[in-house]
């Protein structure tokens, strides 16, 4: 009842602004972002091996905020890394951070909102959160799709800075097993919700793509296996899926 | 100029914002620039999208296959087998996300148990 009313756009739209931000920061949470934070319970731990001290850890958890591209600097820094060799391993890792971001921003931004707002909520897009918003938005009226995910993204965020801040005060850590298990439950959340969030055939089909060349680019091409993988199966699902939209079309009349 | 070339306690905090934050956050401004110009009812957003989408299935395929830790340390079979249950039981019972990480969890676990 409350939700339909807030739909409605003769209300104060402040008020509005106010409900969807709640909104989105109590739809942060949920399953997706419990295994987030298990996977950076096991971040804080590798961080804390190689030596990151809490603050480093804090700082590149809230700042870089793509769970992959911090382990790939934890990595160049544990190998000894000069800064520009770190820089374009970090580069090529949240490439994919442009395509995602290119795919949400068209659905949150209307008229009237500003670039800055953007950019600044653009911080937030890592798989999560953009999984989460493409599911979700459908059901967000457009012109309150900045605050619910602002909502929702800085929630996230903010949540997994405390798991950091918990792993390094906590002495002892969990048992591997147990946080492999734990690991394993991503994978099978984002196979799961992409499926869901599939808006056409287009994208069932690139993630069937995705994930079958996807293992042999990592052998093959290591370093720009996600990018090849993206844009390659990417424009083969795109080419499969216009042909099949067209196909259905005909059947249709 | 390496993670530990400046002896204070600043530096490793510059080269964390350079090789990172500058490093991450540089493709979601440009994503935010380039999508800006898109009309969210165009033809190019569904090519974006499917981009995006191979090149998440890409992670979620290689978190999989060449998982690191202790996961590392199953057999890939047990893991693609648990895969496929979790994604089974999300489609056919309900298509429940949670109902389909529960299966691959016990499906895993079960492998675990018996040292498959």
């Amino acid at each position: 009842m409350v939700a339909k009313g807030m739909n409605d756009e003769s209300l104060n739209p402040e008020n509005a602004g106010r409900y969807w931000l709640l909104k989105g920061m109590r739809e942060a949470i949920c399953l997706p972002t419990f295994l987030l934070m298990c996977a950076f319970v096991g971040f804080a731990g590798l961080a804390r091996e190689n030596g990151i001290t809490m603050l480093q850890a804090l700082v590149m958890t809230s700042t870089i905020w793509a769970l992959p591209a911090c382990v790939v600097l934890i990595t160049a820094i544990s190998n000894g890394a000069t800064l520009i060799a770190a820089f374009i391993a970090v580069t090529l890792s949240s490439a994919r951070m442009m395509p995602m971001a290119i795919a949400l921003i068209p659905e949150m931004r209307t008229k009237n909102t500003r670039t800055w707002v953007l950019l600044l909520l653009s911080h937030f897009i890592a798989i999560t959160a953009w999984v989460i918003a493409l599911r979700r938005f459908k059901d967000v009226p457009k012109q309150y799709r900045t605050y619910y995910f602002g909502g929702l993204g800085g929630t996230i965020t903010a949540i997994n800075q405390f798991v950091v801040l918990g792993v390094y005060l906590s002495a002892n850590s969990f048992s591997p097993k147990v946080l492999g298990v734990l690991f394993f439950l991503t994978p099978i959340y984002f196979l799961t919700s992409l499926w869901g969030s599939a808006r056409e055939v287009t994208g069932k089909i690139a993630m069937v793509i995705g994930l079958m060349i996807g293992p042999y680019f990592y052998l093959t091409l290591p370093g720009i296996d996600l990018l090849a993988t993206g844009f390659i199966g990417g424009t083969a699902a795109y080419i499969i899926g216009r042909i099949w939209r067209k196909q259905t079309a005909k059947g249709d009349a | 100029m390496t993670f530990e070339a400046i002896d204070t306690w600043w530096w490793p905090l510059v080269f964390i914002l350079i090789a990172g934050w500058i490093a991450t956050d540089m493709w979601r401004w440009l994503g935010v620039l380039m999508g800006n110009r898109i009309d969210d009812s165009s033809e190019i957003l569904v090519y974006i999208r499917s981009v995006a989408t191979a090149l998440v299935a890409a992670v979620i395929a290689q978190l999989i296959v060449f998982p690191s830790g202790a996961l590392a340390e199953t057999p890939v079979l047990l893991r693609i087998a648990a895969a496929l249950s979790g994604f089974a039981a999300y489609i056919f019972i309900g298509r429940h996300v949670g109902l389909g990480v529960l299966a691959a969890l016990v499906v895993l676990s079960a492998g675990m148990a018996l040292g498959i």
